[in-house]
């Protein structure tokens, strides 16, 4: 590929969503802040407040399809990542919360008050501030993925051996947060936030621009994820995704290729968990629950995998059903669709919703050119794109 | 120490044995104690029709300390919650087994009309424990040596000092050994604590204590006050560091014991898992929901059981059994058919579609039997425990480890003596050398997949003995089953077996310095950091593929 | 790879790319757009029908649509019907906020009855504070907490947990000088333990006659704790259990508490998260005499709670369904509501608080709950012992109805707060600095 590496990054799809993106970015705070009430055009805060949730959920699958999608690696617990990034906003969020507490503690956060403990932990200092706090953010998720991973890729541990332990992983960290002596508030977590940045965590204001932010921080980590699968870069990690040894043999490090992007996508669902958090007033150990994760690849594997955008459209589709399903009637049914999707995405749908529309595209596009230039040619296309008919992947 | 003594503790067989000893007990007591005189008895019973108590208690020491050859009947009866009393026309009845009434005060069949407003007399825990000391004191010399071992217990236990006259003549009378130590025993609890013991009294009685050994041993000679006599605190002193040392052992075989029990149910968790990951290289997350399926096949059993044939309820886990295999193994075969064929060669997917599966038969579960827990009872030969040495063992922990043992030997047999057992391990070894040579795959693995379901079908037979029956149950042993399976390797059920039994017993040594959280942490970091150093688990298969 | 992908994507792809994305935004906002103006009251229901806690709040959920059943057919509240609006946060905390805001924001119910665990609490709470609404909260909770827009119907810790351990140090209760604190590793059963040790200090325990352990959810092998609990109980002088363990990880416990011959008798166990609905799944013969402390019981023989009983089996066509102390509270909760909103005249949610505090509504055993100041309410306490049936025996209640008190004295941290909502209008008023802590509006 010899053009413009600018332009091999923004092909048309990509410069959609961002359009898209961008023009989500606008309209909702303007409909929400600007169009009164009665309008019928007028978006209400609850749905601001939902749609921020579902553009972190994107973000999550974004990072989670950086690596399934094109180093095929599984991981389920990325909800680990995404958790760790909240808890780090959260301690940041709890420590803004100074004298307001119900015990008025200066220092310390309620839920320490009540257990009795006299002063904070060590692992608490600097959390105070915001910008110690968002290091850490990247900091944490991108560590644990740094060690995690330099141990496991560097043993060959792949497939779903990897998967497993990336379960027990998250298990773990479950065990230990829900533990009241570890210091982060156990089962209840962190929550009953007041402001960040000085502005009142509940005003539309902020919620709008918490809204604009998870948008931006989409789009940048879009653009991130872009840049380095259309990169000579890129090539190698789809390269290890269908042929792991034949790209070892050919001299490549796969251990340092896959270590660099796992730790870069566990880095993009800290900030995604960092941004979910003063949305939604709330973490705990729950976020760090081997479901959570699994359902957040079913998010990936309904959009698309290895298409960047599908993720993000799954997570809207998927969570927007969930919100649908958990309501009235429908309630008790919701398990039922939750499971059906997973099953029927597997059977049927093994590309997702994107995946099967540019598989659709490339056949049509195919025939018409086949048509146009007189030589027919039999067959269908090579399935280029699609890495759940490549075989041997993963395994 | 004893040697190696077995006692009965079943609270069934408690309370059967209370029912049978009830007559000839009685007529013993009488006989060894005293002629029998009306008044005080007689003078008890209004004390049991005020619903208060503190009145029952006061009749309840009256009744016993009145000689009256009706007293252990009524003393029995309200144990068992057949003496019913009226307020207003201040009667006491008694109930019989059979549903007839008795005047409690005559021990002659009531006559006439029932009074209107007759309940039972309440009991609380306090009144028990006073019931549980008469009634031993009362039966001392039964007949039955194992009501008498277990009237010496109920005397050890409550330590009191009026019971040593009959105590006495009991152990005068004794010929079983048995028997006669737990009376000496609980002869020395009672000098133990009688403060105006003679000093070489306490001393014989300390030396048999250090003989039983035990933790109420030990309780017992930690209420002797430091102002006692020297020599006697001398023999303190060396009867609790011999007691500690033969806790200590028997504390580090306790914790054997529960490692081993953890690891069997972990085992037969696991195996059935192992077994399809083994050959299929398919990791079934809906394996969990497979066990919750046998447990409500066990339940629906018992239910069926309870209205219709309650004289097989001893038999019902044996009944449950096969249905379990077959309910689970169905279903088991159904998703493969259905669902798995069509995704083999991407075990990922197969993963989130199994997933989608254990959603899907939980909530059905839900949807049918409702969310709550459903009672699945113990058969009488799980219920209760036995000593053994110096731990306690419960029969429900001994047969799931024993059931264990003969699934995992009928599995290993089944592989490596019957055709399908070769064709799994061939199948296992290498798919295409396999198809190659005429064993149809597709067929094994649908197989493969009903007998794993099934082997988890019956783990929930066994596992509703010990946990909650609910549609959460498969989702608590489904990431330690992985844990399991990953950590003991693939393709080799004793890779499987030791997996779960190191990890068993690693927990339960972990637990007591740990605690139950922490040391369940340090398990699954140590697989995490074990499969860095082994990828493919304790005992792999060897090849010569790169990838496997 | 990547190419094949996005350069196939020409120009039609994109217009259809647009289309799809207009349709799901459509999607969206019609399914969003607001309820059409309403004549009826909305009651929200936010109980959670599927995941773990499915087990203790699909029941809560059915009281509530029995309620307003039984309302309805008195008339309705305010000569409107009431209609319940039944969401399934389905045991995920974040969910619970999201479907808090969907109930009050979308819906626009009036009053929201719902939540389990003290952390879809702490997860629904500031959803309610920012929107301004109302939730009657049912289950038995750690205290610590007062907050305008939330009414506790269960107990606080002086309503259960320090009754219990009074009565098992009374000769009744058989005296008892050493205590197992056990319970699951969350909020509840950490603040009522620190609660009763220091109140069990402050009656001359001994720090070495207090056992505390831990376990984490579901917890299913009790082997050891279980015989840790038989080691400390037979160091001679008499033991007691105080249990905090959580719903699903009772039945092994009692199971193995049974199956090793751990009598009531010998050590007894007096639990404040088991009622009729958990022993529902365990045979209870082993565990006769066990205890429970609650503010309601099945068996209290009362004409109310025989009616009520009568009523809720007919309504759920179960002759076995069994009630429980939560459901109690709803009920009295629901009925305090219904009684605040006709005094009010109005379902505004200002005026619906300020009337609440000084309501009265009877309580399922004969006595007349009022709902505090501090938006918890007065409740009789009972200790009940485990029956073969699986029903509870009251062996002791408390002679009057007890107030609930939202601040433990017993804490370092809170004795000095107290709660008061009519006068103060404040959750947690400092009495020595004299301020208002600063969480209440």
């Amino acid at each position: 590929m010899t053009s413009h590496p600018l332009i091999r990054m923004l092909d048309r799809g990509s410069t959609l969503f961002l359009v898209l993106l961008g023009a989500f970015a606008i309209a909702i705070p303007v409909l929400n802040l600007l169009v009164p009430a009665t309008s019928s055009l007028h978006v209400s805060t609850y749905l601001v407040a939902l749609l921020g949730k579902y553009i972190c959920y994107g973000l999550l699958a974004l990072s989670i399809d950086l690596i399934w999608g094109y180093v095929g690696i599984l991981s389920l617990g990325h909800g680990a990542f995404f958790a760790l990034g909240g808890y780090a906003m959260g301690m940041y969020l709890m420590r803004q919360i100074g004298t307001r507490g119900v015990y008025a503690d200066p220092i310390l956060p309620d839920f320490m008050v009540f257990l009795n403990w006299k002063e904070l932990p060590f692992f608490w200092y600097g959390f105070q501030n915001f910008g110690y706090a968002m290091f850490m953010v990247l900091f944490v998720p991108g560590l644990l993925a740094f060690v995690f991973g330099w141990f496991a890729f560097r043993s060959r541990v792949t497939g779903v051996y990897l998967s497993i332990i990336t379960q027990a992983l998250t298990y773990a960290l479950l065990l230990g947060f829900f533990r009241n002596n570890f210091g982060f508030g156990g089962n209840n977590g962190l929550t009953d936030f007041k402001d960040i940045l000085g502005f009142n965590i509940q005003a539309d204001t902020t919620r709008n621009a918490l809204l604009v932010i998870s948008c931006l921080a989409l789009g940048l980590c879009f653009l991130i994820c872009r840049a380095i699968v259309t990169s000579k870069f890129g090539k190698v990690l789809v390269a290890i995704r269908d042929a792991e040894a034949r790209t070892r043999f050919m001299g490549y490090r796969v251990e340092s290729y896959k270590l660099f992007v796992f730790t870069v996508s566990a880095c993009m669902a800290g900030v995604a968990g960092a941004l979910y958090v003063p949305q939604v007033g709330i973490i705990n150990p729950s976020e760090f629950a081997p479901a959570n994760s699994i359902e957040a690849v079913i998010w990936v594997a309904v959009g698309g995998r290895g298409t960047l955008i599908g993720p993000v459209l799954g997570a809207f589709v998927v969570n927007y059903t969930k919100t649908f399903f958990t309501t009235g009637l429908l309630a008790p049914y919701w398990l039922f669709v939750l499971g059906g999707l997973f099953i029927g995405t597997t059977l049927f749908l093994p590309r997702g919703i994107v995946g099967a529309w540019a598989h659709w595209r490339a056949g049509v596009k195919e025939k018409s050119e086949a048509k146009r230039s007189a030589e027919a040619e039999d067959g269908m296309l090579p399935t280029r794109g699609s890495p759940s008919t490549q075989p041997g992947a993963a395994e | 120490m004893p040697g190696v003594v077995i006692n009965m503790r079943g609270l069934f067989d408690r309370i059967r044995i209370f029912l049978r000893i009830l007559l000839p007990s009685a007529v013993l007591f009488v006989a060894a104690v005293a002629n029998a005189v009306a008044g005080p008895y007689e003078d008890a019973l209004p004390g049991l029709t005020t619903d208060s108590y503190s009145d029952t208690a006061a009749a309840l020491d009256q009744v016993s300390g009145s000689g009256s050859d009706l007293a252990a009947p009524l003393l029995q009866a309200l144990k068992d919650q057949r003496l019913q009393f009226s307020a207003v026309e201040k009667k006491v009845l008694i109930k019989t087994a059979d549903g007839k009434l008795l005047d409690a005060a005559t021990g002659q069949p009531f006559a006439g009309t029932p009074p209107a407003d007759l309940s039972n007399v309440r009991l609380n825990n306090r009144l028990r424990n006073l019931l549980d000391a008469a009634l031993g004191s009362l039966t001392l010399m039964a007949a039955d040596p194992n009501k008498r071992y277990d009237a010496a217990q109920s005397v050890f236990k409550s330590r009191d000092a009026a019971t040593m006259p009959v105590l006495e003549k009991a152990l005068a009378a004794e010929q079983n050994a048995r028997v006669k130590a737990a009376l000496m025993q609980a002869k020395a609890a009672i000098v133990v604590v009688t403060a105006d013991a003679p000093a070489a009294d306490k001393v014989a009685a300390i030396a048999v204590l250090r003989d039983r050994g035990d933790q109420d041993a030990m309780a017992l000679l930690q209420t002797i006050p430091a102002n006692a006599p020297p020599d006697v605190l001398a023999a303190v002193t060396e009867a609790k560091a011999n007691i500690e040392r033969n806790l200590a052992l028997w504390g580090t075989v306790q914790n054997l014991w529960y490692g081993l029990s953890l690891g069997s149910v972990l085992l037969l968790a696991a195996i059935g898992l192992a077994i399809t990951f083994g050959v299929m290289g398919v990791i079934n997350m809906a394996h969990g929901e497979m066990v919750m399926l046998g447990a409500y096949t066990t339940f629906v059993v018992q239910e069926v059981i309870r209205t219709r044939y309650p004289g097989l309820f001893d038999y019902s886990l044996t009944i449950a059994l096969p249905l379990a295999f077959v309910v689970a193994g169905a279903v088991g075969i159904a998703i493969e058919r259905s669902v798995i064929r069509f995704l083999y060669g991407r075990p990922l997917e197969t993963l989130l579609a199994t997933w989608g599966i254990s959603l899907v038969l939980q909530q059905a579960v839900r949807a049918a039997f409702g969310p709550t827990n459903k009672e699945v009872g113990n058969p009488s030969w799980m219920s209760g425990a036995f000593d053994l040495g110096g731990i306690l063992i419960t029969y429900n922990r001994l047969w799931i480890i024993v059931f264990t043992g003969i699934v995992f030997a009928a599995l290993l047999g089944m592989l490596r003596f019957t055709r399908l057992g070769l064709e799994m391990r061939a199948v296992t070894q290498n798919r295409s050398m396999a198809a190659a040579v005429g064993i149809r795959t597709a067929r094994i693995d649908a197989l493969t997949f009903g007998l794993g379901s099934g082997i988890a079908g019956i783990a929930g037979v066994a596992l509703s003995q010990i946990d909650n029956v609910s549609p959460n149950l498969g989702q608590g042993y489904i990431i330690d089953s992985f844990m399991v399976v990953v950590f003991g390797g693939v393709g080799n059920l004793w890779g499987t077996l030791v997996g779960a039994l190191t990890l068993g017993i690693a927990n339960k040594f972990l637990e007591p310095f740990a605690g139950a959280v922490l040391g369940k942490i340090a398990v699954l970091v140590f697989i995490i950091l074990f499969i860095q150093k082994r990828p493919r688990g304790m005992f792999a298969l060897k090849g010569r593929a790169i990838e496997a | 790879m990547n190419k094949s992908v996005h350069s196939a994507a020409s120009r039609p792809t994109a217009r259809k790319w647009l289309a799809a994305a207009a349709g799901v935004a459509m999607a969206a906002a019609g399914a969003f757009s607001p309820a059409k103006a309403q004549d009826t009251i909305k009651v929200g229901v936010l109980h959670s029908l599927s995941g773990t806690m499915a087990i203790s709040e699909t029941t809560l959920k059915d009281t509530i649509l029995f309620l307003i059943d039984e309302q309805n057919k008195k008339g309705g509240v305010l000569g409107k019907k009431l209609e319940a609006v039944v969401v399934d946060p389905a045991s995920n905390w974040p969910l619970f906020a999201e479907k808090a805001r969907e109930l009050i924001a979308k819906d626009k119910v009036s009053v929201v009855f719902g939540c389990w665990t003290s952390v879809s609490r702490k997860s629904v709470l500031p959803v309610f504070k920012e929107l301004n609404s109302i939730l009657f909260y049912p289950v038995q909770y750690e205290g610590e907490e007062s907050e305008r827009n939330v009414f506790y119907t269960g107990a606080a810790p002086n309503q259960q947990a320090i009754p219990a351990v009074d009565y098992l140090m009374s000769k009744d209760g058989g005296e008892v000088k050493r205590w197992v604190l056990a319970g699951t590793d969350y909020v509840y059963p950490r603040t009522t333990n620190k609660i009763l040790e220091a109140y069990l200090k402050a009656k001359g325990v001994k720090e070495e006659d207090i056992l505390v352990n831990y376990t984490p959810f579901g917890h299913a092998d009790w082997q050891t704790i279980v015989a840790d609990i038989k080691k400390f109980g037979s160091a001679g002088k008499k033991t007691a259990v105080v249990s905090t363990i959580n719903g699903d990880a009772n039945v092994p416990f009692y199971k193995e508490l049974g199956n090793q011959g751990i009598k009531a008798t010998d050590i007894p166990v007096v639990a404040f998260s088991v009622g009729e609905e958990e022993l529902a799944g365990l045979d209870t013969k082993p565990l006769v005499g066990h205890l429970a402390a609650w503010n309601y019981f099945q068996s209290i023989k009362d004409a109310k709670n025989a009616e009520f009983i009568k009523a809720w089996q007919t309504y759920t066509k179960n002759p076995k369904r069994v009630t429980n102390d939560p459901m109690e509270a709803h009920v009295i909760g629901f009925h305090m509501w219904v009684k605040a909103v006709e005094k009010a005249g109005t379902i505004d949610p200002d005026k619906v608080i300020d009337v609440l505090p000084g309501t009265e509504a009877p309580n399922l055993t004969g006595g007349i709950s009022k709902m505090l100041p501090n938006h918890h309410i007065t409740k009789p306490v009972f200790i009940g012992e485990i029956k073969a049936d699986g029903q509870f025996d009251v062996v002791w209640q408390t002679k009057d109805l007890v107030p609930g008190a939202a601040w433990s004295s017993y804490l370092p941290g809170s004795k000095d707060l107290v709660a008061d909502w009519v006068t103060l209008k404040c959750g947690n008023y400092n009495t020595v600095t004299k301020k208002c802590g600063g969480s209440g509006s």
